[in-house]
């Protein structure tokens, strides 16, 4: 036996999960509150004696954790044009596991700059111009944001031409400027390994130690990364393989949270007709995305907003007054658990919608253009119809009964523009373990792909006949 | 050898006529101009957001279908929205429908704003020929 203890410092639960790795299988797991605002360890403490209580004594080989507790990792992201550099410094947030608080493109005003002052991200990536383009924004974006009061680092990841200059106009304001490679060198190019890598180095050195989460704490070697970029690392272990395993291939999951919807591919998602022309920015081949507004508590506003009133009626089959009515006890108390089959109604349309439009906003559009050559069809993002596996996890889902028929009904969008799975197996993470073997990939990747392929792999047509 | 200049390369509008876009594509850089060619199919805005993006010198309009006056009005307007004041602005290919003498479609893609207009059969050269008086003074 080899046990390696994993820790998911959430927003709300302290989860662990003891591992063993030399029979790669979870032993068991645990949860407890989160104690952010005293110190994350009360919390941790109870859910390890919690785990004790199952597993008896373990000597940990090692202890890994991640966090997205105290807000998560809260970036500002900055470019030039919105569909351009913009949208490439959020792909590089979003895929370092941040959540972005703000997105600004072209120059930044100082009412910009107030608003980022009174948001204090952790981090801001500035990002505008392909290498050798335009300089002058970001210039002028980095002495706005050089003015901003607060300490906060700032990753210079645009144009080459213009980083020197940016750098040294935020140190000499005493902004920590790092600098990368430019996140769309070329046009329609991304890049943005380089700025992620930077984005985890100041993570670990900086962020870390201002949220709760004291480096001396005893039961932990150190939080290795955000949460959700411990979830893609998961993902894609599962997709991918090993150098000796071949993984299960291309594969979608979405997290359903009480604020915040997440959507992750790991898929090319390139057009599947030669008739198809593909515009716009290449998108990356692991991409998450986060719904900021959309979720099944704080996020229900942000689900009724995006999906209409009438929707939400017609998916719960409630009467507009009792959904307006239990919309308004959601807004009083964000704890409301589903304890009377109108709120079971009503989060069950939540959940769908929350699904519906998050995988909506991940995959790309298709449209029909009639041209006097005939019809053609022009792609943008990700076609993701071919997907044919799609993991649900967060609390919502896993402990849903309904969650096949959530799904189903979510899937179930009559639009020939929106490019998403058609028919996928929904694969359920009832054990929460998606983060925990992210963690656990830095570690022992093969561990972790093996009780990943056990978790999701199984056929489960062939197991249904059996 | 490079000129250090940059063009923003595309065909207009609902046009996928890919073959010519390519063999300008090729001409322009061999003749040393840093190409960024957004292909076929492409909008005003994508033009724009491109040569934003890249601090281009000149943008050049392709259109071979016919619609290319629909297509390509407003188009100076928007650069000049965008902060591309002055930007060198081509169009060439089969611009109009039918028989219309070229002097007449000339001026109306004048008056819209482009600096130069190239029709039917130009070839390349006569193009980077252009390109090199405009942005190189040569």
């Amino acid at each position: 036996m080899h046990p390696v203890l994993t820790i998911d410092f959430g927003s709300t639960y302290t989860k662990v999960t003891a591992v063993d790795t030399a029979s790669a299988r979870v032993i068991a797991t645990a949860q407890d509150f989160t104690t952010a605002a005293t110190d994350l360890s009360e919390g941790l403490a109870s859910a390890l004696a919690k785990l004790e209580g199952k597993t008896g004594a373990l000597d940990y080989q090692a202890r890994l954790a991640c966090s997205s507790a105290a807000g998560g990792l809260r970036m500002v992201a900055v470019g030039l044009v919105p569909a351009l550099t913009a949208k490439a410094a959020r792909f590089a947030a979003f895929g370092a596991g941040a959540k972005v608080i703000a997105t600004y493109a072209y120059e930044m005003t100082r009412a910009d700059g107030e608003a980022i002052a009174r948001q204090q991200p952790d981090i801001v990536l500035l990002s505008g111009g392909t290498d050798g383009g335009n300089r002058a924004v970001i210039t002028s974006n980095a002495k706005v944001l050089a003015k901003v009061p607060g300490d906060f680092p700032v990753i210079v990841a645009g144009n080459r031409a213009a980083q020197d200059e940016c750098a040294d106009i935020l140190r000499a304001a005493g902004k920590p400027a790092y600098v990368t490679e430019n996140v769309m060198p070329t046009l329609n190019a991304l890049n943005v390994r380089p700025a992620q890598e930077i984005i985890r180095s100041v993570f670990l050195e900086r962020i870390i130690l201002g949220k709760g989460l004291s480096r001396e704490m005893a039961l932990v070697d150190g939080i290795l990364m955000p949460t959700p970029a411990a979830v893609m690392a998961a993902l894609t272990l599962l997709a991918d393989g090993t150098p000796e395993h071949k993984g299960i291939g291309e594969l979608m999951a979405v997290d359903v949270g009480g604020a915040t919807t997440d959507v992750y591919s790991i898929a090319r998602g390139l057009p599947s007709a030669p008739t198809t022309l593909l515009h716009g920015l290449r998108e990356p081949y692991v991409k998450r995305t986060v719904e900021g507004d959309i979720g099944m508590r704080y996020g229900a506003a942000g689900v009724v907003q995006a999906a209409g009133l009438d929707v939400v009626v017609e998916v719960s089959g409630l009467s507009k007054d009792v959904v307006q009515d239990l919309l308004q006890r959601i807004h009083e108390d964000a704890s409301l658990l589903p304890q009377t089959e109108e709120l079971e109604a009503l989060d069950f349309a939540l959940a769908v919608l929350a699904v519906r439009t998050g995988l909506l906003r991940h995959a790309g559009t298709l449209t029909q253009v009639y041209t006097p050559m005939g019809a053609v069809f022009r792609q943008e993002g990700k076609d993701l119809t071919h997907i044919a596996k799609l993991i649900v996890t967060g609390g919502t889902m896993i402990y849903s009964k309904r969650t096949q028929e959530i799904m189903a009904e979510a899937l179930a969008v009559n639009d020939p523009a929106a490019l998403l799975p058609k028919t996928p197996e929904i694969l359920v993470d009832d054990r929460y373990i998606l983060a925990s073997m992210g963690l656990l990939a830095g570690y022992d990747q093969t561990a972790a792909f093996h009780i990943l392929k056990e978790q999701f792999g199984k056929d489960v047509n062939h197991a249904a006949g059996q | 050898m490079q000129n250090g200049k940059k063009l923003v390369l595309g065909v207009i509008g609902a046009d996928v006529h890919a073959v010519g876009n390519q063999i300008l594509n090729h001409a322009f850089r061999e003749a040393g101009f840093d190409v960024i060619n957004l292909g076929v199919m492409v909008s005003q805005e994508e033009f724009i957001d491109a040569a934003v993006e890249s601090a281009a010198d000149a943008i050049l309009v392709s259109s071979l279908y016919g619609h290319g006056e629909l297509d390509c009005q407003g188009l100076r307007e928007k650069c000049d929205e965008a902060g591309l004041t002055g930007i060198l602005l081509y169009v060439g290919g089969n611009i109009v429908v039918g028989k219309q003498p070229f002097e007449e479609v000339e001026k109306r893609f004048h008056n819209m704003g482009f600096n130069r207009v190239f029709g039917p059969g130009t070839s390349p050269e006569t193009t980077i020929q252009a390109l090199r008086e405009d942005l190189l003074g040569q």
